[in-house]
């Protein structure tokens, strides 16, 4: 019987020949990302063990990403201690670089890796074609310490991709329609698998978009097979070349494969306070927004800056909305610099970030306060996860964002 | 077999890591400084309201969303017993067990039980309420070493003596 690419991933990092879902596994893990969200808890475990050591410290990788810059003296503290230990013990360590999971992407993920990271969105990481999952701190700690963990293999679920998205229809729009066909646990524990001649329509950006949003479907990772798009992504981030690339066997199990044509895709949001609670755009037409926000590590590479500056060049931003633009990272923000994307969203009245989680998870940039409405590319809508517990967050693509900016309500991207 | 009474707190489907312990109090010092604010977004009420022992039952998805820890922490500095939901999101649940807060799925609870009576579990077994019995299973061998350590670090230590 053949293997799905998690259970092949999974062997690979368990040393053994073959591994079926359902079985539990003791891995070595391939990187650990922790990000400024817990590393300190995660730092004050470390400091109550007797005779603590790090495992491996090249594999663990800490960025410093969602209060940058710093927004409190408390938050000032958790970081200073997390800097102090990453110099203190040799820990590669980014601060303002970007949002984790794009920093992980552009910088160190390879395909084939098994990765844990003290952050639900590491899924992301199956865009190149490694298996990302998310952990609390003290699994984290677990890694840490003795560089590995254990992992029960999961049961794929497949998505089998065709044809091409329409203009101004986004990765976002697919993975948000995915989300509200299966429900918000509807691959939960699963691994989510993508395929097909449709993949060869996506960039590497949208496939980003797509890994990196599973979570909210539930899923314990997603995976995509490595083509030429990803070969050269690495390529041309450092040089990289890939540990291992998986395909799922033919005769593989998987407990049920969708067949998506990409053409019927449709501009969709997710309306509060649950990212399965989705709609086309057209049915929320009119809800009036008090501020909109590109960026995240969803929506904030190049392409979302791009598409976003593409709506909105000759517009303005309406009344009494604040645009936030936050690019994912200082890669990104350098080339929008370059491509002159920046002059345009701020000749809108747009305001520009630094890279950094900012609203998306609600705490220090663009906080929104009690009634207020967001328009987001963020990852969640959560009741009060913007700020305010009676605020609401619907989320959609960048092209959403930036013509609803315009219009100081929700319109569908055609608008302008 | 371990057996234990509490009264219940009822909670619905999907009940996400934001509204057990939304963002802005994730920065106070101690989770104990946090658990006021536990469910603060849904029911601002429920901490106060939350004595040791007592037992939330809830729907489908519990502890959906982020992968911060302090959620399951809160609800065990809270007193909180056990958690009985028809499923839990995964992070969640190795979150929990690491801290040593008992999980229990049970499909069809959450529709019977009313808010503020009293049920007991019989661990690994079953759930009676109102002259009802509810089967349940019992975890996995390797989490309920974790469980009854009183978490993965507290485990670590009995496994290979690194903890103080």
């Amino acid at each position: 019987m053949g293997m799905t690419i998690a259970e092949k991933i999974i062997a690979r990092a368990a040393g053994a020949e073959a591994v079926r879902a359902g079985e539990i596994h003791t891995v070595t893990l391939d990187y650990l990302m922790s990000n400024d969200g817990t590393t300190h808890l995660t730092i004050d475990m470390y400091n109550k063990l007797r005779n603590p050591r790090i495992a491996d410290k090249e594999k663990l990788v800490w960025i410093v990403d969602h209060n940058v810059p710093c927004d409190s003296p408390k938050t000032a503290a958790s970081q200073k201690k997390m800097r102090d230990f990453a110099r203190d013990n040799g820990i590669t360590f980014y601060e303002g670089e970007g949002v984790c999971h794009q920093i992980m992407c552009e910088k160190h993920v390879v395909p084939g890796q098994l990765i844990f990271g003290a952050d639900s969105h590491t899924c992301a990481y199956g865009a190149l074609g490694a298996f990302g999952t998310g952990v609390g701190c003290t699994d984290y700690l677990y890694g840490m310490v003795t560089g590995g963990s254990w992992v029960m293999v999961p049961e794929t679920l497949r998505f089998n991709l065709t044809g091409k998205l329409a203009d101004r229809v986004t990765a976002r729009d697919l993975i948000l329609t995915i989300i509200g066909m299966i429900g918000a646990n509807g691959a939960n524990y699963h691994a989510m698998e993508f395929v097909g001649d449709g993949m060869k329509n996506l960039t590497m950006s949208d496939r980003i978009s797509i890994c990196n949003l599973c979570v909210e479907a539930g899923a314990k990772t997603a995976l995509m097979e490595v083509d030429d798009i990803t070969l050269a992504y690495l390529e041309e981030h450092g040089g990289r070349k890939p540990a291992a690339c998986f395909k799922s066997d033919d005769d593989a199990v998987f407990e049920k494969t969708f067949d998506i044509d990409l053409s019927t895709i449709v501009p969709v949001v997710a309306k509060p306070h649950f990212v399965d609670n989705l709609a086309p755009v057209d049915e929320v037409k009119g809800v009036k927004i008090n501020e909109a926000f590109l960026g995240s590590c969803n929506n904030g590479r190049i392409e979302d800056l791009r598409l976003g500056a593409s709506i909105i060049k000759g517009h303005k931003v309406a009344d009494k909305v604040r645009f936030l633009v936050v690019p994912a990272s200082q890669e990104v923000y350098r080339q929008a610099l370059r491509e002159g994307l920046l002059d345009i969203f701020m000749e809108a009245g747009a305001m520009i970030m630094n890279p950094n989680c900012s609203v998306c998870w609600g705490s220090c940039q663009g906080v929104i306060g009690a009634g207020e409405v967001l328009i987001s590319t963020g990852t969640r809508n959560f009741k009060g996860r913007a700020g305010d517990k009676n605020s609401f967050v619907y989320l959609g693509s960048a092209a959403t964002v930036a013509a609803s900016a315009i219009a100081g309500e929700i319109v569908s991207p055609y608008t302008y | 077999m371990e057996q234990f009474t509490g009264k219940v707190w009822l909670l619905g489907d999907d009940i996400d890591t934001d509204i057990i312990i939304p963002t802005e109090y994730l920065a106070l010092k101690t989770v104990g400084d946090m658990a006021p604010y536990g469910f603060s977004p849904l029911r601002p009420e429920l901490a106060s309201q939350i004595k040791p022992g007592d037992i939330i039952v809830a729907g489908k998805n519990f502890g959906c969303g982020s992968s911060r820890e302090q959620a399951p922490e809160v609800i065990k500095a809270l007193g909180v017993r056990a958690v009985i939901a028809r499923s839990y999101a995964r992070i969640f649940f190795r979150n929990a067990i690491n801290n040593g807060l008992l999980l229990i799925e049970n499909d069809t609870l959450c529709n019977d039980v009313k808010e503020g009576d009293e049920i007991t579990v019989n661990v690994g077994e079953s759930i009676e309420y109102n002259g009802k019995t509810y089967p349940i299973s019992a975890l996995p061998d390797n989490l309920l070493d974790i469980l009854e350590a009183g978490g993965l670090v507290k485990a670590m230590q009995k496994l290979n003596g690194i903890i103080k």
